[in-house]
């Protein structure tokens, strides 16, 4: 990777370095705490009954051949614990009149989902548990299971249709809805739509995000010792003190009394942003035992029953001028919560709401959600939350204009993007970006690419027959992340806020102690956040030590996700940081008999302006730790606490570039490049930036060709181990050409954007949008995700016989061409089938 | 209950185990060696992967018994005198490891992948690496750091083929 932009030549010390991780050593050797790791004195173990049907009445559990195998301590059903087990949390009802059901841990008298759990036992060792779980009796009525999205969300008790929770007499969950005339942010949508259907242009599509899991590599853990005062949780989790804040309301056990560890977390992407029935399950047995108490699923249980992720049927309506200047954007959703409205489930899709509009200049713009109860494993965040939704459709749709236009991808584009000049730009949706670079990045991105090379060779492959056709695809996205302003989140009435929390500890030798809020499963903060502390005071980067994912440490925190650990939580080191100079000055001037004001400090240094008299930062570590001689008034202490709560969001965006070769004959698509061009604002270490973006490419490259949670017409999910849940290999993915751009955010000090989850949100509609330009000129506009050579073949077949394939066919009806006037795109050609 | 022999990471140890139990169990169970994780439980991730006389294998794969008479080597007995293996250094060095679960399996891997083959093209390695699932990296370091490690000789004279006893 490139920087584009020459650091300053005063450039800091640390921060742009690719310094190595410092979590390493730990993790390349094998010397790691992964809670499964953990063992106490007399710990006893859990293993979970769970539910093969996706809806049922519980007619009768037998218990009592588990009960008599060997070593087994205790087999608890729901019915056991229903006064006892509280309900799992849900922070965010997007609306008032959200209707959501109970959420017990433990199913008492009906199942909602294949997995849920129906019994626990626990024994002395987790063979034991296993083998009497397996003797625990069951008795099930089946009962309708609602399982099609579309179809739930018409059930009616009158129409016959299932109901995911009979009693609550419909499967919608909330309607959510943002319209940019009512907001006071832009024009009337529908007036934009018919006015381009009389004389402009109009396309309406329909995509569908797949469920997905994700499948972060460590399955989950959870163990808890009620030993002594305090109950301690270790927990696989990427939320230890949100975890800890929930346990409290839930359970009614004071908070003071329960300390949460996130120790070594094997990574989560949204997967760990989750309070769970088998954390409350094994808090509350742990308390009923006195022992300590283990659970750790397996991998099947957790592809079946950790949260899953996306699940959408998004129709998009987007209208122009017959130039292509986009006049308005319509979104219809709806979204599929699962069994139950889970800790933050009903609010992703709204996380999406204010990106569909995405870098465009819409005037007008209306959003509209109905999230859906169905009888399937619960939805929650996953890598992107919401924005990848959203910059799929938008970046789908801005391909399929440019293809009805006639017009290369980025000439459309470009005709609609913000302007470099034009930041800070507030948005039809109400945000304000408060810095980008478009043109600067897409240029870099196409030369890395080469994309007049790969368009030319494109267009000879069409012109011979190739049987191998080339498909370029363009996404050129921006996503809000650094969640999140307090304000803005108390406003779509989410149950937090979104600052974080630091504390910056000077000890007397000299060396630094950090505690953050912010919990790592992965990202690198140790050396990342080591980086802004050692420049900040000008200590060396090895004395400084981070500490995170302990409650009883590192006391107050909002966690990890959404991107937010740097933006937000090393700002909030940053602030601590400058508290500890200030703290420190004070001392220093008194030390060195000298005003305040003449004072610098730099290098870790203080120093008497025009003498060499100085005092370095460490010395006034030690001085303040004697306290022999500190003016009057002043504590011998230079500990400093921040807590920083953004103003904004912040917006990176890129463009990526994909090339896909499509076989016509078999289907079969091969991934032939892939580059990006980043602008994440000013980057601590980008060697931790890359990775990052990596890892986000290839979750978002497996969502458009390989993975897919199915279930079958029982609801039983069929994508139930790794042979099935096609994760990628080393083998299916190739390396990718990464540069960036700098526009460094305006609204924290470092001028840092959120990266975490980049990767995920723009590559998915880059490899689409290459497959579906590979096909176009052989009658294809879309191929469902993930684009497998079937779905591909299908999409070949289905149009050369004049048909549009299965996958594509459930697009909706674009428009009416008899009532198409002149100027209008007769889409008869690629019409739906409906 | 069946008695075992065998060696982990230069150390002798007996045990009577189940039949039924796994070498990762074992491992981690009765011997603490919890550097060697479980990812799944179809012998698809990887994350488990060990060398069995100086071969690696999936240790979910494997039963304790099985390993009886063997010499096994984990993730923790890769660096010797406190010195890393080549291929440890080089993950570190290129970035190929994030939340490192998968990190000692795929160490492991390339350990023996570079033993087989000591300069191997970057579709070798993604082939040899198939067999090892990572969520966080997307590879593209993972290949690095096995270029890495292929450039810096890890195949030859490495501390883990003296400890495996110059197993070819």
């Amino acid at each position: 990777m490139t920087a584009t932009q020459e650091r300053p030549a005063e450039a800091a010390k640390e921060i742009g370095r690719d310094r190595r991780r410092k979590e390493d050593q730990r993790l390349i050797t094998g010397r790691t705490r992964w809670t499964d790791n953990i063992v106490l004195p007399g710990m006893v173990h859990v293993a979970m009954v769970r539910s093969p049907f996706a809806h049922a009445k519980i007619t009768g559990i037998d218990k009592s051949a588990a009960e008599a195998s060997p070593n087994v301590v205790s087999v608890i059903t729901g019915a056991d614990v229903a006064d006892v087990q509280g309900a799992l949390p849900n922070a965010w009802p997007i609306t008032p009149d959200q209707v959501a059901p109970a959420h017990p841990p433990i199913a008492v008298d009906r199942v909602v989902f294949a997995g849920e759990i129906v019994a626990v036992v626990v024994a002395r060792s987790a063979a034991e548990a296993r083998d009497a779980a397996e003797l625990v009796d069951v008795d099930y009525d089946e009962l309708p299971a609602a399982l099609e999205l579309k179809a739930a969300a018409e059930a009616t008790p009158e129409n016959g249709g299932a109901l995911a929770h009979p009693d609550l007499g419909t499967n919608k969950s909330a309607f959510w809805k943002f319209d940019s005339a009512e907001a006071g942010t832009g024009g009337n949508v529908d007036e934009a739509i018919a006015k381009a259907r009389a004389d402009g242009v109009v396309l309406e599509r329909e995509y569908r995000q797949q469920r997905l899991i994700p499948a972060f590599m460590e399955p989950r853990s959870t163990v808890v010792d009620p030993t002594g005062e305090q109950i301690t949780m270790w927990s696989a989790t990427q939320i230890p003190h949100i975890l800890k804040f929930l346990l409290a309301a839930v359970t009614g056990v004071s908070e003071s009394k329960i300390r949460v560890i996130a120790p070594d977390v094997g990574g989560g992407f949204g997967g760990k942003l989750q309070t769970t029935p088998e954390e409350f399950i094994t808090f509350l047995l742990a308390r009923r035992l006195g022992k300590p108490v283990k659970y750790t699923e397996t991998r099947s249980e957790s592809l079946m029953a950790a949260h899953h992720g996306r699940d959408q049927w998004q129709k998009l309506t987007i209208s122009a001028e017959k130039d292509g200047t986009v006049t308005g954007l319509k979104v219809e959703l709806l979204a599929d919560l699962g069994s139950h409205v889970s800790l933050i489930g009903g609010g992703v899709p709204v996380l999406g709401a204010f990106m569909f509009n995405a870098i465009y200049k819409f005037p007008a713009y209306q959003f509209n959600c109905q999230t859906v109860l169905t009888n399937k494993t619960w939805t929650d965040a996953y890598r992107g939350a919401g924005r990848p939704e959203a910059t799929f459709g938008i970046e789908r749709i801005m391909d399929d204009l440019a293809a009805e236009l006639g017009v290369d991808p980025f000439e459309l584009r470009e005709k609609n993007w913000i302007k470099h000049e034009e930041f800070p730009f507030t948005t039809v949706a109400g945000l304000e970006y408060d810095s980008g670079n478009y043109e600067a990045a897409t240029a870099n991105a196409k030369a890395m690419f080469g994309y007049d090379e790969l368009r030319a060779e494109q267009k000879r492959r069409r012109e011979s027959g190739d049987r191998v056709q080339l498909g370029i695809g363009v996404s050129t996205f921006t996503e809000m992340c650094g969640l999140a302003p307090s304000r803005v989140l108390g406003s779509l009435d989410y149950g937090a806020g979104g600052w974080e929390h630091a504390s910056v500890r000077m000890l007397p030798t000299g060396k630094v102690e950090v505690l953050t809020g912010a919990s790592a499963h992965g990202q690198g903060h140790e050396t990342a956040f080591s980086q802004i502390v050692a420049d900040r005071l000008g200590v060396a980067f090895e004395d400084v030590e981070i500490l995170h994912g302990d409650t009883q440490v590192a006391h107050k925190g909002l966690d990890t996700y959404g991107s937010r650990s740097l933006v937000v939580g090393g700002e909030a080191i940053v602030k601590a940081a400058d508290k500890v100079i200030d703290k420190a000055k004070v001392i220093a001037a008194h030390l060195l008999e000298a005003s305040e004001d003449d004072l610098e400090f730099s290098g870790g240094r203080f120093s008497v302006k025009g003498t060499d008299q100085g005092l370095a930062m460490a010395e006034v570590a030690l001085a303040t730790f004697a306290a022999h001689n500190l003016p009057d008034g002043v504590e011998p202490s230079l500990d400093s606490d921040a807590t920083f709560d953004p103003v904004n969001f912040n917006y990176p965006h890129g463009t990526h570039l994909c090339a896909m070769e499509v076989d016509t004959e078999t289907g079969q698509v091969t991934m032939r490049k892939y580059a990006a061009c980043d602008d994440i604002g000013n980057i601590i270490n980008p060697l931790i930036v890359e990775g990052q973006l990596h890892g986000g490419l290839v979750q978002g490259i497996a969502q458009a060709l390989w993975e897919e949670a199915v279930y079958d017409d029982a609801g039983t999910l069929v994508t139930g181990s790794f042979v099935d849940y096609l994760l990628p290999t080393a083998a299916d993915t190739i390396s990718f050409d990464l540069d960036h751009t700098t526009s460094p955010a305006t609204t924290n000090t470092l001028g840092t954007k959120g990266v975490g989850e980049a990767g995920t949100i723009a590559s998915t509609p880059a490899v689409v949008n290459a497959v579906v330009d590979a096909l176009r000129p052989l009658g294809v506009d879309d191929v469902r995700m993930p684009c497998t050579p079937e779905r591909v073949w299908k999409a070949i077949n289905d149009a050369r016989g004049g048909q549009k394939a299965e996958t594509v066919g459930a697009a909706a009806p674009h428009f009416d061409p008899s009532t198409g006037m002149e100027g209008t795109v007769d889409r008869t050609t690629g019409g739906a089938d409906a | 209950m069946t008695r075992i022999n065998l060696t982990v990471d230069g150390a002798t140890v007996a045990d009577d185990v189940e039949p039924r139990m796994l070498l990762v169990q074992y491992l981690r169970e009765k011997l603490g060696k919890t550097g060697t994780v479980i990812g799944c439980d179809t012998s698809n991730c990887g994350a488990c992967t060990v060398h069995l006389d100086g071969t690696s294998v999936k240790s979910c794969n494997v039963l304790a018994v099985q390993a009886d008479g063997s010499e096994v080597t984990t993730i923790e007995g890769l660096a010797q005198d406190g010195r890393l293996h080549p291929v440890q250094e080089a993950f570190r060095e290129c970035h190929g490891l994030q939340c490192g679960f998968c990190t000692p399996g795929m160490i492991m891997q390339s350990v023996d992948l570079l033993k087989d083959n000591p300069d191997p093209s970057e579709e070798e390695i993604r082939l040899g690496l198939e067999g090892n699932l990572c969520r966080c990296t997307g590879y593209h370091n993972i290949v690095k750091s096995v270029q890495h490690a292929a450039s810096q000789g890890a195949a030859g004279g490495s501390a883990v083929t003296q400890a495996a006893g110059g197993a070819q």
